[in-house]
């Protein structure tokens, strides 16, 4: 066979457990699924009853499709199907609501106003008079000197960070901040603004991975 | 064909017409020929800086409504040649022409002179989208105040929306009060515009008065504006003129007394 095999059967100690691409087309699926049985693991059909546990990772399928799979199986005399499994939808989801980031290379100006759901890099200032608006985080690789909006969704965990922070006002989900009366910002080092106890607090942007830790996997130790 | 250069601010009071008057003029004085479009209908102000304003028989809205010729409202100016003046309607207001009735104007004016310079309005509306219709590139006035500087700031944009390259003119430095950081720096300025300063002009009083006696600033070369609105003229023309010193000539004896801490 000189095609990619979506099929992968594995022995354990219940039976069988069939492992199925999730991402070439289900007919394929099919199609090699009862070739196998048929023609290239035939050793597999003589014997005693196998159990059989059917894996097809994320993919999203309907009950047909699954009663198909386990006809497909089942015309094999002695292979009996206990579950048919799928774990996409919830997760997939979830991850499509994970912000996905944004490149803008671009001056804000005053009267302008960008919205963008999910993250957001600006590169270049944002000036006074102009917004930016998001539902996640603000990453700002210039001087922020407008009104920067994070989280307008009601998100609370996001961040503004910037190489320069002299905004006119700081928001994050329904929180509003007005620099200096409510804190003063540091020397000309980037900073980032999160919210702590339904404050608006400011750091330095080494700091941050106080409250956002990622772990990193490093090669070779 | 010409280049057609709108001045523009945002802000009122910046020194757009000033500015118009005097590069025009300055223009004109290194041979080019210049019209000035005085694009502010209802508000005319330009041909009083100019001192043409008994001079006027047709004004930009005649031309537009097809009461006469685009040359026959020309203003010839008294003291050149090949200076000329568009001059604005002062009974009618913005929006008795459209952009595209300025913009074949421009087309027009752009045909017979080197430079078309557009006075525009204060403001962002009909008037402004009047000025920059037939626009090649843009010079932003501004004065080193925020509120300026923040219209100034929303005029670029707007300008880059519409494609129209801007540079900018600060107006009106105040030397001394810029040292004591009561006046916004230039480089600050330029920070936050981010774009290309084509200019500073010292606050002059001589400015004020050659405006009431309708004689453009540039003609009295003892003016240090008057040296600035050339150096600027210069440098649209593609010189390289280095930017001007804003000290005065402090002299070795008010150093001496700073030294002292008496000065």
């Amino acid at each position: 066979m000189t095609e990619r095999q979506h099929i992968i059967i594995k022995g354990v100690k219940e039976g069988l457990v069939f492992l199925l691409d999730d991402k070439c087309e289900f007919a394929t699926l099919l199609d090699e699924l009862q070739y196998k049985l048929e023609k290239t693991h035939q050793q597999l059909l003589t014997g005693p009853l196998v159990h059989v546990q059917v894996k097809l990772g994320s993919r999203h399928i309907t009950d047909d499709d699954k009663d198909r799979i386990k006809s497909v199986i089942k015309s094999q005399g002695n292979l009996m199907v206990q579950s048919v499994e799928s774990d996409p939808p919830l997760i997939d989801s979830e991850q499509q609501k994970q912000p996905n980031l944004q490149v803008l290379t671009s001056i804000i100006r005053s009267g302008q106003t960008y919205e963008h759901d999910g993250d957001l890099l600006l590169i270049g200032d944002l000036n006074p008079g102009g917004t930016l608006l998001c539902t996640g985080d603000i990453y700002v690789l210039g001087a922020l000197r407008g009104v920067a909006h994070a989280g307008i969704g009601g998100r609370t965990d996001v961040i503004i960070a910037t190489s320069l922070m002299r905004p006119t006002q700081l928001r994050i989900a329904d929180v509003i901040s007005r620099p200096p009366e409510e804190w003063m910002t540091g020397d000309a080092s980037m900073e980032f603004a999160f919210l702590s106890e339904g404050r608006m607090q400011i750091d330095k942007l080494a700091q941050l991975f106080r409250i956002r830790h990622n772990p990193i996997m490093f090669k070779g130790v | 064909m010409g280049e057609a250069i709108v001045v523009t601010s945002g802000k009122g009071g910046v020194g757009k017409t000033t500015t118009s008057a005097n590069l025009g003029t300055a223009l004109a004085l290194l041979g080019k020929k210049v019209c000035m479009v005085d694009t502010d209908i209802g508000l005319r102000n330009l041909d009083v800086v100019m001192g043409l304003e008994n001079r006027i028989i047709y004004d930009l809205v005649d031309v537009a409504e097809g009461r006469c010729r685009l040359n026959q409202a020309l203003v010839k100016d008294k003291r050149f040649d090949e200076l000329y003046m568009l001059p604005a309607a002062q009974t009618k207001d913005k929006d008795s022409v459209t952009p595209e009735q300025v913009r074949n104007m421009i087309l027009e004016l752009k045909k017979e002179h080197d430079y078309v310079i557009i006075d525009c309005p204060a403001g962002i509306e009909h008037g402004f989208r009047n000025a920059i219709a037939g626009a090649d590139r843009a010079i932003v006035v501004t004065t080193p105040e925020n509120a300026a500087v923040r219209d100034a700031d929303r005029v670029i944009g707007l300008l880059e929306q519409e494609k129209i390259p801007s540079k900018l003119i600060i107006n009106r430095i105040r030397q001394n009060m810029m040292k004591n950081g009561d006046m916004l720096d230039i480089d600050e300025i330029c920070q936050v515009l981010a774009v290309d300063l084509v200019g500073i002009v010292p606050d002059d009083e001589k400015v004020i008065s050659a405006a009431n006696t309708g004689e453009p600033t540039v003609m009295n070369p003892s003016s240090r504006a008057a040296i600035a609105y050339r150096n600027i003229a210069r440098r649209i023309l593609g010189d390289m003129v280095p930017l001007m010193l804003l000290d005065e000539k402090a002299g070795a004896f008010k150093r001496f007394r700073k030294f002292l801490g008496i000065g």
